[in-house]
């Protein structure tokens, strides 16, 4: 196909476009709204995202590529596009009233959430080194933005520094990887570079670039040991954008991870493999101990989401002998993620009141009698996240340790269900802060209409994938395939 | 097969009764007391067809419900029971009723969170008991730690967040390993009709595993199980929980909690994984006679009146351990028998401490003494259950450990030591439980504390009475019992150990037995349908 812009592109990429669209017209709208009303720049955003996710509805089935085999079009894509718009949406709700208490401008804030989400879309359909890359750096520099947003607060501060300054540095690591690809097989386009690899001798060269690609992206997941950035940004940040960061980003990351892995790199996976093996086993097993002993609750939450990338691990490194189930699994386990962790951030958010910060975890202190409905659901979100049945943690995290044995790695199954029974330690502390000691002072901690939105999406999808996880499972089923149409033909040859 | 749901209809209502309760406004404490005894009683009502309309000859799984849940995976919705879950079930139902009875006044903090809690627990254990899927079975398993986790860790004594978090942990790391097992089992397997995994436990029943998988799945599937039970030397957390818990949670932990990990072990364990269960077979018996002795042991040596109570659970439980590995019809029978027998008499053992304790706030045995004559009718129930205990004949738990002891006394090469040790636990039993009895109910009121205690009122009586009637029940008439266990105890040895069902059909042809209490035993043999060799569970499941 010829360089250049088809016209179907144009109804291909709509949902791109009325994304970008949407941002610049909140951003208009910022300047030209009167200083009480800028509230509505949310709701702004909020239809613009409903209007994306619209607008890929059509696209269901499709599987095609845009923009010259740049975007891939696929359901691969369309699922982490969903998961994206979801969680966006979902952040938006929980910083209305977040920003206000915080006292900070909304202004560029929505803007960049849009920006930051268009960067993941970008990063789930792109088939193209360059493209993959323009589109994490959009969410990344909006991440860093975001991250130091309160600007009188210094650890927010702090967090953006930090935040960008090791984000430039894996970008470098990720970048010499991928112009070491470039220089081996003398293409970007992911597609074609699997095809050239595959008839390629196993070189040193690759084994580097192979090595620098595992860093750049372990960043970006906060793999262990590429995770130290993670607790500080995380404390640091906002807390919507923290949510936001631990499942959009994260998701995001893992979506450019697996295209390129699995289209690029499938000749690779031996090596790549036993990298990502220990990763896994790394990440759980220091994600976990360390969250045990946090007494901030979004420290905690930051360990706990370090090891949570750690099982998603799991389900990349079982793709390499059952490609369909292990892609299968970790898509699963990123959706029922996006619930669980943003509806506990969301309720984190909720202790934020004008006179107390409520991010310690003694502020959970008698939250279930201070505030039932908000105790019962961090409870539910407290039990999905350390995998206890009838939740969706558990409908997710039974099926990356099937995908494990499926694939002939029972240790990391076992090292797995050993952690995620440590965690379980720490989750039930939370639960013990709310339910069994006094109640904290403070104003009380009320429920919004925003935020009541937020816990009913969230409890009901962190419920309703446990209990009853059909559509779901067969929804990943359909993407996983989609993926593994270009790339795992060549790898289970 | 019934138009009806019974199964589903069992199930849920407590869990409908629970969200009934979360509507209730907080306050009408007594209100939701009246409503959690309603849907408690109601759970016990709607389970009684399972008694009356359990057909003993018909197929090994009744009252199948069967419906797509996740397609995919192979995961149904499959209900059924057989003899041995019906009669679990029933004991579940009774016990939560008596449960939720029990706690009427024990109970005045948080009460609305307390009975929901409750009922929830309840339809996690029944949803174990009725799951023939096994990724069901392990959802409702684990459905059942959260509840129990609360019981103890808000309405606990004492040490009450360390022993939930205690429970909760091992329980946990036992059913993680467990679901491995589980997995190992379902990528070995295809559904031969559909060509996909499938997680049916009717299915796996039937098939042969691979010797060397079901050597590493029986271990896994025995952390699990064996934590639950509790086994020695993975007991410790049973004290703790026990004698933590409120009253209730004592109770329905006691009575029917432990009952999972001797459930698991015969519907899956000995069935799904015979090679590898006739080559543990001495190990288990090794760990279960030291249970036996050492349990006994360290309950005499108690000073808490309720964690006697706990050792001696971990003591009878492991008599029930014994018996099943015996593999034979006699043996397991025994231990099933057994398993309710326990529900039965400590259960009431624990509802004893716990109207004292709620009395006086205090557990220990010195505290006590010379009950009887302030409480005669509870030192009447009290010397009931404690003789059911100890096993004497014409109550309960006599018929049991004969039937234990009988089974495992035929093993050969070491049955009979391990009888004859196994008896020597049941004697250490009498000596523990006589001598605490004694200690509180015998003597003069030293203690003027216990001078004004209040005998039982006619809510307490109605909570021993079915308990009381069960006991010697039990201990006079066990046929009906027994007979309802015949197909399910037979399937299993067929499939594990098929040569001791041939041995008893020579008990049958000799006729007159040689002892007054063989008849139970050799009575199997007739009910001993399904050919040795044949394909047990053929005719079961619901396609």
């Amino acid at each position: 196909m010829p360089p250049g812009f088809a016209p179907d592109d144009f109804w291909l990429l709509l949902p791109e476009i009325l994304l970008a669209t949407t941002a610049v017209v909140v951003l208009g709208a910022d300047a030209l709204l009167p200083r009480g009303r800028q509230g509505l720049a949310a709701w702004i955003a909020l239809g613009g995202l409903g209007a994306t996710a619209a607008a890929l509805v059509p696209l269901a089935g499709t599987h095609a590529t845009a923009a010259g085999g740049l975007m891939a079009v696929d359901a691969f894509a369309g699922f982490f596009k969903l998961l994206f718009l979801l969680a966006a949406a979902l952040t938006i709700l929980m910083s209305t009233r977040y920003l206000a208490v915080e006292g900070a401008r909304p202004g560029t804030y929505y803007v960049l959430v849009l920006c930051a989400t268009l960067g993941m879309l970008f990063m789930a359909s792109a088939l193209d080194l360059v493209t993959q890359v323009i589109g994490l750096e959009t969410m990344a520099v909006s991440f860093y933005i975001l991250a130091g947003f309160l600007k009188p607060n210094r650890r927010s501060n702090e967090a953006a520094v930090k935040y960008f300054l090791l984000g430039a540095f894996s970008l470098g690591l990720l970048l010499y990887g991928m112009s070491l690809l470039y220089g081996l097989t003398g293409t970007t386009m992911l597609r074609d570079i699997g095809t050239a690899l595959a008839g390629l001798e196993r070189s040193r060269w690759l084994g580097l670039a192979v090595i620098l690609v595992v860093a750049g992206l372990g960043f970006k997941i906060a793999a262990v040991p590429f995770h130290m950035w993670a607790p500080d940004v995380y404390e640091g940040a906002p807390t919507p954008i923290t949510a936001f960061l631990s499942v959009g980003s994260k998701a995001a990351s893992f979506a450019m991870l697996l295209r390129l892995f699995f289209e690029a790199l499938p000749a690779a996976n031996a090596d790549w493999g036993l990298l990502f093996y220990a990763l896994a086993i790394l990440t759980m097993t220091v994600g976990n101990l360390a969250a045990l002993t946090q007494s901030n609750l979004k420290r905690l939450l930051a360990y706990s989401s370090i090891a949570h990338a750690g099982y998603v691990l799991i389900g990349v490194v079982a793709a390499t002998s059952v490609p369909q189930v292990g892609i299968k699994a970790a898509l699963v386990y990123l959706l029922v993620y996006a619930f669980m962790q943003i509806g506990a951030f969301g309720v984190v958010t909720m202790l934020r009141r004008h006179d107390v910060i409520g991010e310690e975890l003694k502020d959970m202190s008698g939250l279930f009698t201070r505030n039932p409905l908000a105790g019962a659901s961090m409870l539910l979100f407290m039990l999905s996240l350390g995998g206890i049945p009838p939740t969706a943690g558990f409908m997710g995290k039974f099926w990356l340790f099937s995908a494990a044995i499926d694939g002939g790695y029972y240790w990391l199954a076992v090292i797995g269900v050993l952690n995620s029974a440590v965690s379980l330690y720490y989750y039930l502390r939370v639960v013990v802060f709310m339910w069994f000691k006094p109640q904290a002072t403070g104003s009380p901690v009320v429920l919004g209409p925003a935020m009541g939105v937020l816990l009913a999406v969230t409890v009901v999808g962190t419920l309703a994938l446990g209990v009853y996880p059909r559509a779901l499972f067969d929804l990943a089923d359909v993407s996983a395939r989609a993926l593994g149409a270009a790339g795992i033909a060549t790898m289970v040859r | 097969m019934n138009d009806l749901p019974l199964l589903t209809l069992i199930l849920f209502t407590p869990l409908v009764g629970a969200v009934v309760l979360l509507l209730v406004p907080k306050r009408n404490e007594d209100a939701i007391r009246w409503i959690a005894n309603l849907f408690a009683l109601a759970g016990f009502l709607v389970s009684l067809p399972l008694w009356f309309a359990y057909d003993q000859a018909g197929p090994s799984y009744q009252f199948v419900e069967r419906h797509a849940w996740i397609p995919s995976i192979g995961a149904e919705y499959h209900l059924g029971v057989d003899g041995f879950s019906a009669l679990l079930i029933l004991l579940t139902t009774l016990m939560g009723a008596i449960a939720v009875l029990s706690s009427w006044t024990a109970i005045t903090e948080r009460v609305k969170e307390y009975y929901v809690f409750l009922l929830l627990l309840q339809t996690g254990m029944l949803g174990a008991f009725v799951a023939l899927d096994f990724l069901l079975f392990f959802l409702f398993w684990e459905v059942m730690l959260v509840p129990m986790y609360f019981l103890i860790g808000v309405w606990g004594s004492d040490r009450r967040l360390y022993s939930a978090i205690k429970f909760f942990l091992y329980t946990l790391v036992g059913s993680v390993v467990m679901l491995l097992g589980i997995l190992a089992l379902y990528f070995s397997y295809t559904d031969p009709a559909t060509g996909r995994h499938t997680f049916d436990i009717v299915q796996w029943q039937q098939h042969g595993f691979d010797s060397n998988l079901q050597w590493w799945v029986f271990l896994a599937f025995f952390l699990g199980f064996a934590i639950k039970v509790p086994m020695f030397p993975f007991h410790t957390w049973l004290p703790d929980a026990h004698t933590d818990a409120p009253t209730a949670g004592s109770v329905i932990l006691a009575a029917v909690l432990l009952k999972m990990g001797t459930y698991g072990f015969i519907r899956f364990s000995l069935p799904i994984l015979p090679d590898a269960t006739r080559a543990f077979v001495p190990m288990i018996a090794v760990l279960a006679i030291v249970g036996i002795v050492y349990g006994a042991l360290v309950a005499m040596a108690q000073t808490d009146w309720k964690r006697l109570v706990a050792y001696s659970s971990v003591s009878h439980m492991a008599m029930v351990m014994l018996g099943m590995f015996a593999l034979n019809p006699v043996g397991l029978k025994g231990s099933i028998l057994q398993q309710i027998n326990h529900g039965i008499s400590t259960g009431a053992l624990f509802l004893i401490v716990g109207i004292v304790y709620e009395r006086r706030h205090t557990r220990q045995i010195k505290e006590y003494g010379g009950l009887s004559k302030v409480m005669p009718v509870y030192a009447a129930i009290f010397g009931v259950m404690m003789l059911s205990s100890i096993g004497l004949p014409a109550l309960n738990g006599f018929i049991g450990e004969v039937l234990i002891l009988q089974g495992v006394f035929v093993v050969p090469r070491w049955g009979m030591v391990w009888a004859a040790v196994a008896a020597t636990g049941i004697i250490l039993g009498a000596a523990y439980m006589l001598w605490l009895y004694q200690r509180t109910m015998f003597g003069k009121v030293e203690n003027p504390k216990n001078e004004g205690l209040r005998d039982l009122n006619l809510r307490e009586v109605a909570t021993f009475a079915p308990l009381v009637v069960l006991a010697v029940w039990i201990g006079l008439y066990p046929t009906p019992f027994l007979n309802r266990l015949d197909t399910s105890v037979n399937r299993v040895v067929a499939r594990v150990s098929p040569q001791s069902l041939e041995r008893n059909a020579d008990c049958d042809e000799q006729g007159a037995p040689a002892s007054p209490f063989t008849q139970v035993p050799c009575g199997d043999a007739q009910g001993a349908a399904a050919p040795p060799g044949g394909a047990p569970y053929a005719d079961s499941g619901g396609r």
